[in-house]
């Protein structure tokens, strides 16, 4: 499926859905609210695009970026979908019902940047221990012993 | 939290748990964990009910740490993650650096750096299937997989002047050439390793007790790999066609002649043959590639002060235990703002859970033994 194809079966799918097809892969932005029923759709395919290899978030200072990269596992699309979120009260669906990964990684970005995760069965700090304050991923953290920063 | 985990408590003190059921704590320091993870499993009798992951112990923020280091320093704090794959996990933020700046790689450095990736391929599952053998109860196994490691320690050694982490590759190439007893040297490792690799065969691959031991335990099924976002031989033991060096070719793979190696069972045993078999297809790359090495530069000339354009770049390569992807967001300047690293091994672990459920705890090492388990690349 080429990039063009791809931005048609998006947009039939979401139509606030924004494209970018400058980049290696196809980049959509997709509204938080409509996140999860996108996520099911584009997991269904076809090109079912069942492997979720990647999930981060980004700190972009004036909100939060959280980023899904996907492809199939049987064809060799990919894309990648970006959702932003207010940084004061970053929430999003889970996805981890959909791509089981999810549900480590998502943890992982729940300590690091504070977003929360609406319906994961088990959000809690994954790496760092229970009784730390603050998220370290983000621009403003200040390490209290100055160790991170060189 | 840690310090009041009890070692066993039963359902009397502890209101989540069933009649009959009892957690216990493996690691984090524990012989089989290969490091410190810190496993709480739920038990019903003798059967796992669940398993919970507690990472972290030494976790030391390398993407954060990559934030404030220039693109030629981070890849240095990499060979930090993986240990046991340093040279591949340079080369993934080597290729990354490259791919913004569009460096063009010399085609000698392309050779070095695939004869690297392959020897430090071979060493790390060299390591594994002594490691593997010994949580088992085998103790033999693990001098034979380390006499031959040794050989290519000290090919290393030689050429980079380290024998764990590397840091060999830079943008634009290698480091320094090759040492000139280098060729000679890994030719004899081949001879070496064709002859005594039968020896490890019959020793763990022939053995019934080994193979009672591993045969369908574990099973991950092929849809569940996928769902749970496993890679590497942990995945193409379950039947995931997924290897990146054929699947996204990247510093000359797709001119090579080798076989990606896929196994239907997706059990401890079939994780372990893949590992064996990608050895032998390891050798075959490194055949191919050693007695023709072009001349020229092993390195690309760059600037001294790398500034990536702005924008998103990502890159993934195939490492010992799967798929590592490096995520470089830049603004520009001479620091990345922001890095994610995609270890392998942190998806693999997540489907452990599933692995194990319903299964003896006596399988459990079996089966966390073949995912081959690296923390420092889980916890980064």
């Amino acid at each position: 499926m080429t990039k063009e194809e791809m931005i048609t079966w998006i947009l039939g799918i979401e139509p606030a859905a924004t494209t970018d097809d400058t980049g290696e892969w196809l980049v959509v932005q997709v509204p938080v609210d409509k996140w999860k029923n996108f996520a099911a759709c584009i997991h269904k395919g076809p090109p079912a695009l069942d492997f979720l290899f990647c999930l981060t978030a980004v700190d972009w200072k004036t909100h939060l970026c959280v980023v899904y990269h996907l492809r199939s596992s049987r064809t060799d699309e990919t894309m990648v979908v970006k959702v932003q979120l207010d940084r004061d009260k970053p929430q999003i669906d889970t996805v981890c019902d959909i791509w089981r990964t999810a549900e480590f990684h998502e943890r992982e970005a729940f300590e690091m940047f504070g977003i929360t995760f609406h319906q994961h069965p088990d959000l809690r700090k994954l790496i760092l221990p229970d009784d730390f304050n603050g998220y370290p991923m983000r621009k403003d953290f200040e390490d209290p012993v100055n160790m991170i920063k060189l | 939290m840690y310090a009041e985990t009890q070692i066993i408590s039963s359902s009397e003190n502890n209101p989540q748990l069933k009649e009959g059921q009892l957690v216990i704590n493996v690691g984090p320091q524990h012989p089989a964990t290969h490091g410190v993870l810190h496993l709480v499993i739920t038990l019903e009798g003798e059967t796992i009910v669940k398993i919970e992951p507690h990472l972290g112990y030494i976790h030391r923020s390398i993407e954060k740490m990559s934030e404030s280091l220039s693109y030629r320093q981070f890849i240095y704090v990499t060979s930090r993650m993986d240990y046991l794959s340093a040279h591949i996990n340079n080369l993934g933020c080597a290729l990354c650096v490259e791919k913004g700046m569009q460096i063009e790689v010399p085609a000698r450095a392309q050779a070095i750096r695939i004869i690297m990736s392959e020897l430090t391929r071979i060493a790390s599952h060299e390591l594994w299937i002594g490691a593997m053998a010994m949580d088992l109860g085998a103790m033999t196994p693990f001098f034979y997989t380390f006499r031959e490691r040794e050989t290519i320690n000290d090919i290393m050694e030689q050429t980079c002047g380290a024998r764990l982490t590397m840091n060999y590759m830079v943008p634009g190439g290698v480091m320094y050439d090759l040492h000139p007893e280098f060729v000679t040297r890994v030719r004899a490792f081949i001879t070496q390793f064709k002859d005594k690799v039968t020896e490890l065969e019959d020793l763990v691959t022939n053995n019934i007790i080994f193979r009672n031991r591993t045969e369908g335990i574990g099973i991950l099924s092929k849809e569940d790999a996928i769902s749970f976002g496993c890679t590497g031989p942990v995945a193409r033991a379950s039947g995931v066609d997924g290897d990146i060096r054929k699947r996204f070719p990247y510093t000359g793979y797709e001119q090579l002649d080798f076989e990606q190696c896929l196994h239907q069972a997706g059990d401890s045993f079939a994780r372990y043959i893949v590992r064996i078999r990608e050895m032998y297809q390891s050798i075959r790359i490194i055949e191919q590639l050693i007695d023709q090495i072009p001349e020229g530069d092993f390195q690309a000339k760059t600037k001294a002060v790398i500034k990536l354009p702005k924008g998103e770049f990502y890159t993934r390569v195939e490492t010992a235990r799967g798929e590592l992807g490096v995520y470089i967001i830049s603004e520009g300047g001479t620091t990345p703002y922001r890095i994610k690293y995609r270890s392998p091994g942190f998806s693999n672990l997540s489907a452990l859970d599933h692995m194990a459920r319903g299964s003896k705890i006596g399988d459990l090492m079996a089966t966390m033994g073949t995912l081959d388990l690296v923390i420092p690349d889980i916890d980064r």
